[in-house]
């Protein structure tokens, strides 16, 4: 099962009381230092810039604001953008850890799979054939898009027995989305107008979005994290395998729908307002196992928060580097998250789900 | 060509000066048929547009007959797409067949190990700072884009390698390794794309799908001369791949030197991709799906390099033939092989998954 990841290290104990509480307070002060971390970033993203604002300025912005220059930055441009890039870092950090736990895959990702080109595709039809221009447009494309490349993702994860191996399913989505991405360029070809917003969305940023954004996808995410919450029981006896969870009383097929309801509420709303990001949710669900273990009520919330410190520190960061201009999230994130990704498929044992 | 008392029996060596072999209808036939199918493709293809032309016609025209204007339309302005396509194709299908022989892999090809992603971030790099300035600094582009994309996916390859070589390659982290790498490449050129001004975009856009409009003499060249130099050096390479596809143990007990000789032929195969890359942009699937098709048509236990080729070259023309005429808008040929690609990979990986070795 899981162990693996934490190596060696730890002799098997069956765990009595005081190890359970043990284990719980250090889970719980996991969260609070991932929380606490969250606010740190959220601050340095509120105050890091083309135009840096001193910490005091921004505390004054947000809690007593005059109108002034900084305010209105801070206002309207800052705090939507790290709003948003909380958002849209739990809910990739979720879905990856979803589909790590459904496919039973320690490369399964939104991003790697496919999920997030087959939500931009669909997105790219949507503007294209029937005009539509509001988020609230076109996040239903998105799901659409989601949905189909997940179920694919899916049907692939099940097929056989013992599921795909990791080159299976990692190259699934190569193929899913070398196709998606051909589909798209032909439809963005015929159209320069659709080309030029295409590809400030396709490279993966949360500059230049509406403020109100970060609100519209809001009841979205809400509902992907509520399914995500009643599916964690549920992925921990799969976790098992089908057939042990099917035996221990679990609806197999239900738990796969609800993570699959959930991958793609959390996988469209954030690709919807973002572009698609790839590897938060690899790197982070990883880590996250590594925190906390292979409990998905516990794994869940850590590699969501997880995810909005990894996204808002990768947009910092990406802010600071290529002054006065931006690196966008999405560039940062690869930069990042492919070095893991190879340092993963290099360990001398591939990581067990 | 005479036996000896070691031959197989059915299967007649056949020797003649340095080369040997064995006489093998079905790869034969297999292979005729695709050359017959390919000349009728390509015909067709350089028949279809303002002006058609017929087949007959077409071949006429090729072999030096027609008329003034037939000959002219054909040789000048039409046979030099068709023909770039035809190399590229071929170049593709045989890289393919090299690498998945060599890595003893089916899924392992140039497009799956980040060589024509990287390719084709070099070449983005090109066209997003390279152009636009001035004359000459344009038609340095021009010349620097086809080497620029040889070194990109050259690197590409370096990395991948080393990045997964751990006392030893194993083919599936080779495979997971290039995945890694593809992503950044993609990462980079969407980058470029947004920092690239939007008619270098549109440019680069339509090179990034493989596209063979507007191809003169001047790009069949460089690919036709490659060809010419890659191709017997990949086929005199060749004769160890019997040997290695029993295993690498196996094969340096038969004589072969294992690595030495997966460097160079691998060096051979990502030379044939690159330059293809080079010419047309990255062509998708092509190299990935032909040589296990020709395994299959050949009934042969490794893909065979020149049937593999000549499909390769079958494929590329065909998609062309589709993207010219499917729709009432021309589409990049990258797109037809996408489509027709793609479900083949999502086809190989759900046999792979019931326990089907390939």
């Amino acid at each position: 099962m899981t162990t693996a990841i934490t190596g060696s290290g730890r002799p098997a104990r069956r765990p009595g009381r005081t190890d359970i509480g043990a284990q719980r307070s250090r889970r719980i002060g996991f969260l609070a230092v991932l929380l606490l971390l969250l606010v740190l970033v959220g601050l340095a993203s509120i105050a890091v810039g083309a135009r840096p604002i001193p910490l005091g300025a921004v505390w004054d912005a947000l809690w007593s604001p005059v109108g002034g220059e900084n305010d209105i930055v801070v206002r309207t441009l800052r705090l939507p953008r790290t709003a948003l890039g909380i958002e849209v870092g739990i809910a990739l950090g979720v879905a990856g850890a979803l589909m790590q736990g459904h496919t039973r895959n320690p490369l399964a990702e939104p991003g790697l799979l496919g999920v997030s080109f087959g939500a931009g595709f669909f997105v790219v039809l949507g503007i294209f054939t029937f005009g539509v221009t509001s988020l609230l447009g076109y996040v239903w494309f998105a799901f659409a898009g989601a949905f189909v490349a997940s179920v694919v993702v899916f049907l692939l994860g099940s097929l056989g027995r013992g599921g795909p191996t990791p080159v299976t399913l990692a190259l699934a989505g190569v193929a899913v989305s070398y196709l998606l991405r051909a589909l798209t360029s032909a439809i963005v070809l015929a159209d320069q107008a659709t080309l030029d917003a295409y590809r400030f969305w396709d490279v993966g940023s949360l500059a230049g979005r509406d403020a109100s954004i970060a609100a519209q996808i809001t009841p979205f995410l809400l509902a992907g994290l509520v399914l995500a919450a009643v599916n964690a029981p549920g992925l921990n006896l799969l976790a098992l395998g089908e057939d042990m969870a099917r035996g221990l009383g679990q609806h197999v097929l239900l738990t796969r729908c609800t993570g699959l309801a959930a991958v793609t509420l959390l996988t469209g709303a954030a690709v919807a307002a973002c572009g698609p990001i790839a590897f938060v949710g690899l790197v982070v669900a990883h880590l996250a196992r590594f925190i906390t273990g292979p409990d998905y009520r516990w794994l869940l919330p850590t590699a969501g928060l997880a995810g909005a410190v990894l996204l808002l520190a990768a947009d910092v960061i990406g802010r600071v580097v290529a002054r006065p201009g931006e690196l966008q999230v999405g560039i940062v994130l690869a930069l990042v998250g492919a070095p893991f990704f190879v340092f993963l498929v290099r360990r001398r044992r591939m990581i067990r789900l | 060509m005479t036996g000896t008392g070691l031959a197989v029996p059915g299967r007649p060596p056949i020797r003649a000066g340095g080369f040997s072999g064995v006489w093998r209808p079905r790869l034969v036939t297999v292979t005729l048929v695709g050359v017959g199918l390919l000349v009728l493709v390509a015909a067709v293809n350089i028949g279809r547009g303002e002006f058609p032309i017929s087949v007959g016609d077409v071949l006429g025209a090729l072999v030096g007959g027609g008329d003034r204007a037939q000959r002219f339309i054909v040789l000048q302005l039409r046979l030099p797409r068709t023909l770039t396509g035809l190399l590229v194709g071929a170049a593709l299908g045989m890289a393919g067949a090299i690498t998945q022989a060599i890595t003893r892999n089916p899924l392992a090809s140039p497009d799956l190990l980040g060589v024509t992603g990287a390719a084709g971030t070099a070449a983005v790099a090109v066209i997003a700072f390279g152009g636009g300035s001035g004359v000459v600094v344009g038609a340095l582009a021009q010349v620097g884009l086809p080497i620029a994309a040889l070194l990109g996916g050259l690197l590409a390859a370096v990395l991948v390698y080393g990045l997964a070589y751990r006392r030893g390659v194993v083919s599936d982290r080779l495979v997971l390794v290039g995945v890694g790498v593809n992503a950044v490449a993609v990462a980079i050129t969407s980058w470029l794309l947004v920092v690239a001004n939007i008619n270098q975009a549109t440019q680069a856009t339509v090179w990034l799908t493989g596209s063979l409009d507007g191809r003169d003499w001047a790009h069949v060249v460089p690919v036709a001369v490659a060809l010419a130099l890659l191709v017997p050096t990949g086929l005199r390479l060749s004769f160890g791949l019997g040997a290695l596809a029993l295993g690498d143990d196996t094969a340096s007990a038969l004589g072969v030197r294992v690595n030495r000789y997966r460097v160079a032929l691998g060096l051979v195969a990502l030379t044939l991709a690159a330059v293809a890359t080079a010419s047309a942009g990255p062509i998708g699937f092509v190299a990935l799906v032909v040589p296990q098709i020709c395994q299959r048509l050949v009934g042969a236990s490794t893909p065979p390099l020149v049937t593999s080729a000549v499909y390769g070259a079958l494929l590329t023309v065909s998609a062309d033939l589709i993207a010219r005429t499917a729709l009432p808008a021309e589409l990049p040929v990258g797109i037809v092989t996408a489509v027709l690609g793609a479900p083949y990979l999502l086809y190989l990986l759900g046999r792979r998954n019931r326990g089907v070795r390939l």
